[in-house]
C-alpha cells in the first residue's frame, strides 16, 4: 500500500536565512532542501538570497554561485553544466529537470530546489541511486546474439531498422523520469520504472538483438512493467525530451502481438 | 514500498506539482472508486423501488440530496468513461505525444460535463 506521509525523520523543518551581500539590488531567494547526516537531525529547507547580477543564468550557476560565496558544504552532483551527463538532476520548482538547463529566468517567485524525490538522501541534493542503477542493471542493456559478429565489419541494420532506435537510445539516465512517477515511488521496490523500461525497449527495439523473447518474459510479471498507468509524469520531464510512457505501450503491445 | 532505510526519504507529493495528466490519472483511478460506490447505492434503491417500496429509497432518489449525488454520479461515470477511451488509444501505441496527452486530458474533462449536461436535459425533458 501506497505510504502517502513522510516518514516522521524525513519531516522538512525550517532552515537558516542567508541574506544577499550589501547593496544587492537584483535578488532571489533559492529554498534549498538540506541535510547532513552528521547531525542526526531531519532535513531542512535553507534560504539563500542570491544577487542576480553576479550569477550565471542557470539554476547550476546559482546553487554554485551558493557553494562558492554563501556555504561551502552544500553539496551536490554536477559535471558536464550542458545537459549531457545528467548529474545534476533534482527537483526545481516541483518538478524533476537537470539544473544546468533551467533557467532562473523560466522560474517565478522563489526557487524551490529539493534532491529527487521519494530517495533515499545520503546528503543535501545528494541522493543514493544505487536501487535505480541496479533496475537498469537487471535487464541486462546489452545486444544479445546468437551469431557471431562478422569478423571484417559491423552487425550492420538498415536505415528504417535503426530508425527505430531514435528516442530510445540517447537515455542519459539522470533519474528525474522514474522519480517523478508516482508509481514508481509507491513500488519502486518491484516496479522498474520508465528509465530502466525505456532502456529495456531499446533492445526489444533493436533488430540486431536475438533475446527479444527472453526480454519480454523477464518484463511479463505484475510489477515490473504493469505498475505504468500512463501518467505522463516521466514524458514530461524528461530532459531530453523523450518518451518512456510510450516505449513502456510500445512493450505491452510486443507482449500482446506474440501471443496472437 | 516499505521504507526501511535509515536515511531520510527526500519530499515527493508534497513538493511535486503533478501535470493535468497525473491529475487525471488520479480522476480516473478515484471516479472508479466513486463509481463502484454508487453503483451499490443505485442498485439497493432500484431494488427497492422495483419491490414495490415507495419509501425511503424513492424519497432519496427524488429528494435534492438523491440529485445532488446523481448528477455527480452521471459526472463520474462519464468521466471514467471517456478517460477508458483514452486509455484504449494508448493501448493501440496512439497519443503519446505530450501536446496530444494534454488535450486528450482536457477532452475527457469537456467530454465528460457535455454528456452530463446532456443527460440531465433529455431526463428532465422526459
Amino acid at each position: 500500500m501506497a505510504e502517502f506521509k513522510l516518514p516522521s525523520n524525513s519531516i522538512v523543518t525550517k532552515g537558516k536565512f542567508y541574506p544577499a551581500p550589501d547593496g544587492a539590488t537584483n535578488t532571489r531567494k533559492i529554498n534549498v532542501y538540506r541535510f547532513d547526516p552528521d547531525t542526526g537531525k531531519n532535513p531542512r529547507l535553507d534560504t539563500f538570497e542570491i544577487d542576480l547580477d553576479n550569477c550565471g543564468p542557470m539554476v547550476l550557476d546559482a546553487i554554485i554561485k551558493i557553494k562558492t560565496d554563501m556555504d561551502s558544504s552544500l553539496t551536490f552532483r554536477r559535471s558536464c553544466r550542458e545537459g549531457i551527463c545528467g548529474s545534476c538532476a533534482m527537483n526545481i520548482d516541483g518538478s524533476n529537470t537537470l539544473a544546468c538547463t533551467m533557467a532562473i529566468s523560466d522560474i517565478e517567485g522563489d526557487i524551490n530546489i529539493y534532491p529527487l524525490p521519494h530517495q533515499p538522501i545520503v546528503k543535501d541534493l545528494v541522493s543514493d541511486l544505487t536501487h535505480f542503477y541496479a533496475q537498469y542493471a537487471s535487464i541486462e542493456p546489452w545486444l544479445k546474439s546468437d551469431t557471431p559478429a562478422p569478423p571484417d565489419s559491423e552487425r550492420l541494420q538498415t536505415p528504417e531498422d535503426r530508425e527505430k532506435l531514435d528516442g530510445a537510445y540517447e537515455c542519459i539516465l539522470c533519474a528525474c523520469c522514474s522519480t517523478s512517477c508516482p508509481s514508481y515511488w509507491w513500488n519502486s521496490d518491484r516496479y522498474l520504472g520508465p528509465a530502466a523500461l525505456l532502456a529495456s525497449y531499446r533492445w526489444l527495439a533493436d533488430s540486431r538483438d536475438d533475446a527479444t523473447g527472453e526480454r519480454l518474459d523477464d518484463l511479463e510479471d505484475p510489477f515490473k512493467l504493469y505498475r505504468c498507468h500512463t501518467i505522463m509524469n516521466c514524458a514530461k520531464v524528461c530532459p531530453k525530451g523523450l518518451n518512456p510512457a510510450k516505449a513502456i505501450a510500445e512493450t505491452k503491445k510486443m507482449l500482446v502481438q506474440r501471443r496472437l | 514500498m516499505s521504507w526501511n532505510d535509515k536515511r531520510p526519504m527526500s519530499p515527493h507529493l508534497q513538493v511535486y506539482k503533478l501535470p493535468l495528466t497525473a491529475f487525471v490519472s488520479i480522476g480516473h483511478r478515484a471516479t472508479g472508486i466513486v463509481n463502484t460506490l454508487a453503483l451499490v447505492l443505485l442498485v439497493w434503491a432500484l431494488a427497492n423501488v422495483a419491490n414495490g417500496e415507495t419509501g425511503f429509497a424513492l424519497a432519496l432518489l427524488q429528494s435534492w440530496f438523491g440529485k445532488i449525488v446523481m448528477f455527480g454520479f452521471t459526472f463520474t461515470l462519464y468521466f471514467h468513461m471517456c478517460n477508458g477511451i483514452r486509455h484504449l488509444f494508448w493501448d493501440a501505441g496512439l497519443g503519446f505525444d505530450l501536446d496530444t496527452a494534454d488535450k486528450t486530458a482536457k477532452l475527457v474533462f469537456a467530454g465528460a460535463a457535455a454528456l452530463t449536461a446532456i443527460t440531465w436535459i433529455v431526463a428532465g425533458a422526459a
